[in-house]
């Protein structure tokens, strides 16, 4: 699965690791992660992250 | 500089100036730049962010003019980036505060760079209310604005913002408010300072400014962490923000160079000619005498940048290379470009700048110039057409 990256701070989501401290359980593909998630780092929206 | 001011009735600038800073990592502030921390004596004594570590001195002396610095009950840390959190750990020992007040992220920050778990933290998120008196902070997380930490802290019965390093400016000055200065070499420095900190995070500027717009605060008067505050139409800087964050071009274009006989020089010259002759204005910036910040901010409201570096072992200028990575830190968008410049043999400069240009998301044009050792008539004709082309595209992608 491909990872994603954050176009403002550079956080790389990586679906192997989720982001299970706001309920992105391991294993999510990114077009899975629901529309209202941010960017755990910088508060920015879903439409910010690009493929890696 | 230990001279206190009472900002607001009852609200106190106990900051720090320092004259001396001329590198800011990176940024050129020739002017200096102050550390402000304000002070407000209610029931609960509230101290809003300290002072870069070497003057923590001038921040206890304000202090001492108002109250003794013990009996500082809150800490409020809005950022916890050195130049204001660097007095913290000597601070915390004299004050011993009932509470520190930080963002979730701010919490870590703290931690990261003091490694103190035993502080008390009290963290806040956006919308949270802290009753300290007579007064009301509320707290709004500005994540990215422009670290993960930071938050504004807004006191509705004085309508004072807290902006911590949104609204401000590198100006080491006497004068405290923006009323007490030239307001045009104000805006400058507020320019530069957006140019060069906040502009990778524009997008940002934006949502935060419509919901500030949302939450419908009156605000009487903005006291950012650095430089002037604003006093007399505060909006002005709020209204700048909204207008720079945009990122709109007028039809400008930048030439930035840097060269070795002059031949590169040349080129930037004949390019300037073709866009000035097409009614486009025209930056002429060259590297040996330009400042890299000082380029970022003309590079706001130029349509196209046009870069040009002679070739030195096989390799751009490294003035230039030092220019481009910067710029390219600060994704600058909506952008035209260009690459050109002189070689003696193989010429590798152009193609790397044209490289990075693209990297930057901008529009380039052509391949670029490269020409020989010194340029003839017939290649100076080549970058006087190049200016015309460009100088016809930006009159056609910004109105007049």
């Amino acid at each position: 699965m491909e990872k994603y990256v954050c176009q403002v701070c550079g956080y790389v989501y990586d679906p192997a690791s989720g982001d299970p401290d706001n309920g992105v359980n391991p294993g999510t593909a990114f077009a899975d992660v629901p529309a209202d998630w941010v960017c755990p780092v910088c508060g920015a929206d879903k439409d910010s992250f690009s493929p890696e | 500089m230990r001279a206190v001011v009472e900002i607001k009735n009852g609200v106190h600038w106990v900051g720090a100036v320092d004259w001396d800073i001329k590198d800011f990592h990176g940024y050129s502030t020739y002017k200096g730049t102050t550390y402000n921390s304000y002070l407000i004596p209610d029931d609960k004594i509230t101290l809003f962010d300290t002072v870069k570590k070497p003057f923590k001195n001038d921040l206890l002396h304000n202090i001492y003019k108002v109250i003794e610095p013990s009996k500082i009950d809150y800490l409020v840390i809005n950022h916890v980036e050195p130049d204001h959190s660097g007095s913290i750990p000597e601070m915390v020992e004299i004050i011993k505060p009932e509470k520190i007040f930080c963002s979730a992220r701010g919490k870590k920050a703290l931690l990261d760079h003091y490694h103190r778990e035993d502080w008390p933290y009290e963290v806040v998120s956006s919308g949270q209310e802290v009753s300290i008196g007579k007064r009301t902070i509320s707290f709004l997380e500005t994540r990215m604005l422009h670290w993960p930490d930071s938050m504004f802290s807004y006191i509705k019965e004085d309508a004072l913002l807290i902006s911590s390093d949104a609204f401000g400016q590198h100006w080491a000055t006497t004068e405290r408010f923006n009323d007490e200065v030239d307001s045009p070499e104000l805006m400058k420095h507020a320019l530069k300072y957006f140019a060069n900190i906040l502009l990778p995070y524009a997008g940002l500027v934006q949502k935060l400014l419509a919901d500030v717009q949302k939450m419908n605060l009156k605000i009487d008067m903005i006291a950012p962490d650095h430089g002037l505050i604003w006093r007399q139409n505060p909006l002005q800087i709020v209204e700048a923000y909204s207008k720079w964050s945009k990122q709109e071009s007028r039809r400008k274009a930048l030439l930035v160079y840097d060269t070795m006989w002059h031949s590169t020089e040349m080129m930037a010259k004949a390019i300037a000619d073709g866009l000035i002759e097409s009614g486009i204005s025209v930056r002429i910036m060259n590297l040996a005498c330009e400042h890299r910040s000082e380029i970022i901010t003309e590079l706001m409201d130029s349509k196209a940048v046009i870069v040009g570096s002679s070739t030195l072992n096989n390799g751009m200028l490294p003035r230039m290379a030092d220019m481009l990575c910067y710029m390219k830190g600060l994704k600058p968008m909506n952008k035209f470009a260009a690459s050109f410049g002189s070689y003696g043999w193989s010429g590798e400069a152009v193609k790397q700048i044209g490289k990075s240009l693209e990297e930057m998301k901008m529009k380039v044009f052509g391949p670029g110039i490269s020409l020989q050792f010194v340029p003839d008539h017939e290649g100076l004709k080549k970058c006087v057409d190049l200016g015309r082309e460009i100088g016809g595209a930006i009159k056609e992608s910004v109105p007049a």
